[in-house]
């Protein structure tokens, strides 16, 4: 709990700030090999994607403990979880979109409804994927993934909460979604922090308003945050990196001491985190919510700076909105 | 330890004697339950009380043996045949038999790994079986555990694409550890498998995925020892079995009908079931 509140603003910025931006699936590649020297029962899976998802850098260290399974996501799955009930524990790797959608039925049955303990690690979630467009953006996979049970959910922030996120879920018993970014993230997580599954990491806690964020989400709610307490506006910012299970004590007590709650999401605003915390609330402690995210509509392509400026999410697009939501209330 | 070691029953009547027994309770559990899959749980008799009982190690007492072989019955609707299996193979007593289907019983509609152990993994949405038995084969073959792994598929059931998604994996990597087994009984809920979705010729279709095909008669029992065999000397590539079966075995009434995937038998039938089964 001690740690969960590590809270404050001043927890951030020893240094992170000037570290030049890392792609969270760069991060991924690098701790699953050094997981790989240190652990045998460690095995790799992934769907012709290697160089893309960054698990290439493990297959060329390992071959034998890394299995190639082709064009064949359903496959991937199955054969994980054998590999799982063998004794090993494996992660499985492909894009987002192909990890969660073409393989749900394989994930619904042989990974959670047998408990299986398989590591889902996906690249290229949200929009932020760029030019590929819409059939390579995953903007459903958290809704997909958090409605089976016994599923574990956690978008990482940065770099340096992957590596954390990725050496505890090696550790963790049970079915495990990670969701990874194909663009360069700037690092916003303290150095020293350590990720535990269903703790958020309180940035500040705001008196007006607060921003549950995941994801990319968490360096852009700071930025709009900055913006808006230069107009009077506290704005509280809070890293739900565990969307399932969420970490209700903490958004029970952020709700209570701020009247409005603002979630920002690289993903649809139809089940994901906005989805989850708007459930966790209404039946708990009914207050505004303001979902920021992608509007019920598919990606395009084009940079991902453009494609976040047309679906509204850059600070200055939440900065508008907080305004916006807060005249409302 | 009731580790029950290879070539335990090697005898072939005695297999037999153990597939009416597994027959008779197949009927029994349907008749009580009042749903279930009765014409494929029968059809695969034969095959799996072979692969049970005259292959597999594995100990009752200690599901989760490591050494043990494994068994997936990727066709889970035929979760009646794997209980009765394992009930006589000692994993549970005979009577949670009654409570097939039956809330809160371990003996789902469907197989569940997590409420009866002894089963590998869930099974019942098809297809998904063979993936997962390549998963445990190469798991073993990595910690160079000599232990076998088996699986069931029906032949409706490789029309599924996930199955030669996974023909192409087992052949690919040289997975020898493993046997699967198509019960080909011709028949799935529609109809006849060829008019429903024509998937013949099967034996050529494996073989083109590069796997060891042995065309078996899945009711002779002598027939089905030999195949086994056969499978376990295969090397560098993995082995199928195609079986050829009559869906409803053993059942004069049953047999041959596409009505009978998913219906049970009636009291007076069950008894008139079991009374052929004796004779046969």
């Amino acid at each position: 709990m001690g740690e969960r509140e590590n809270k404050g603003q001043e927890a951030r910025g020893k240094g992170q700030e000037e570290r030049k931006p890392k792609a969270t699936r760069d991060e991924y590649g690098e701790v699953l090999l050094e997981l790989g020297k240190k652990r045998s029962d460690i095995v790799v899976l992934d769907a012709d994607l290697s160089s893309s998802t960054k698990t290439g850098k493990f297959a060329k260290a390992f071959p034998d403990r890394f299995f190639n399974m082709g064009i064949a996501e359903q496959d991937m799955i199955g054969t994980a979880a054998g590999l799982s009930l063998a004794g090993k524990v494996p992660f499985a790797s492909t894009f987002a979109v192909f990890e969660t959608g073409r393989a749900w039925d394989q994930i619904r049955l042989t990974v959670c409804y047998s408990n299986t303990n398989v590591k889902l690690v996906a690249t290229h979630g949200g929009i932020t994927v760029g030019e590929d467009g819409a059939s390579h953006q995953a903007l459903e996979d958290i809704s997909l993934m958090r409605s089976l049970p016994n599923m574990t959910v956690i978008v990482p922030a940065d770099a340096t909460e992957t590596a954390s996120v990725i050496n505890t879920v090696s550790e963790y018993k049970g079915p495990v979604y990670v969701r990874l970014g194909r663009a360069k993230v700037p690092y916003v997580m303290p150095d020293d922090y350590r990720f535990r599954i269903g703790n958020a990491f309180t940035f500040h806690v705001g008196k007006d308003v607060n921003i549950i964020a995941a994801g990319i989400t968490v360096a852009t709610a700071i930025k709009a945050a900055e913006i808006l307490k230069k107009d009077g506006i506290d704005t509280g910012v809070i890293n739900m990196s565990t969307i399932k299970p969420l970490d209700e004590k903490t958004l029970l007590s952020v709700a209570r001491s701020s009247k409005l709650i603002i979630t920002a999401e690289e993903h649809s605003i139809i089940g994901g985190l906005g989805g989850a915390v708007c459930e966790f609330l209404s039946e708990n402690h009914p207050v505004p919510v303001k979902r920021i995210g992608i509007r019920d509509t598919f990606g395009c392509s084009g940079n991902p700076d453009d494609l976040l400026k047309i679906h509204g999410l850059t600070p200055e697009d939440m900065v508008r909105t907080v305004r916006k939501a807060i005249s409302l209330i | 330890m009731s580790v029950i070691t290879k070539g335990k029953v090697s005898d072939v009547d005695k297999l037999k004697d153990i597939a009416k027994k597994v027959r008779i309770n197949i009927l029994h559990m349907l008749t009580k339950a009042g749903s279930g899959h009765t014409g494929g749980s029968l059809s695969a008799v034969d095959v799996a009380v072979a692969i049970y009982f005259s292959r597999m190690n594995f100990n009752p007492d200690d599901p989760y043996w490591k050494d043990r072989d494994r068994f997936i019955l990727s066709k889970g609707h035929a979760a009646p045949l794997l209980y009765a299996i394992m009930a006589e193979a000692g994993y549970f007593p005979i009577d949670v038999l009654n409570n097939l289907r039956k809330i809160e019983s371990p003996l789902q509609g469907h197989p569940c790994c997590k409420s009866l152990p002894g089963i590998e993994v869930s099974t019942g949405s098809l297809g998904q079986g063979l993936s997962v038995a390549n998963g445990m084969a190469l798991g073993l073959r990595l910690d160079n555990n000599p232990a076998r792994v088996y699986c069931i598929m029906g032949d409706g059931e490789i029309q599924e694409g996930q199955v030669w998604e996974a023909a192409m994996t087992a052949a690919h990597y040289k997975i020898d550890n493993l046997c699967a087994v198509v019960d080909s009984n011709g028949l799935q809920i529609d109809g006849p498998v060829q008019k429903v979705m024509g998937i013949a010729p099967i034996h050529d279709k494996w073989s083109a995925f590069g796997w060891h095909v042995i065309d078996v008669d899945g009711h002779n029992m002598k027939d089905i020892l030999g195949a086994l065999d056969a499978s376990e000397k295969t090397k560098g590539r993995p082995t199928v079995l195609i079986a050829n079966t009559t869906k409803g075995k053993g059942v004069s009434f049953f047999e041959d009908k596409v009505e009978y995937h998913g219906i049970t038998p009636t009291p007076e039938e069950y008894e008139k079931a079991v009374k052929e089964i004796h004779n046969g």
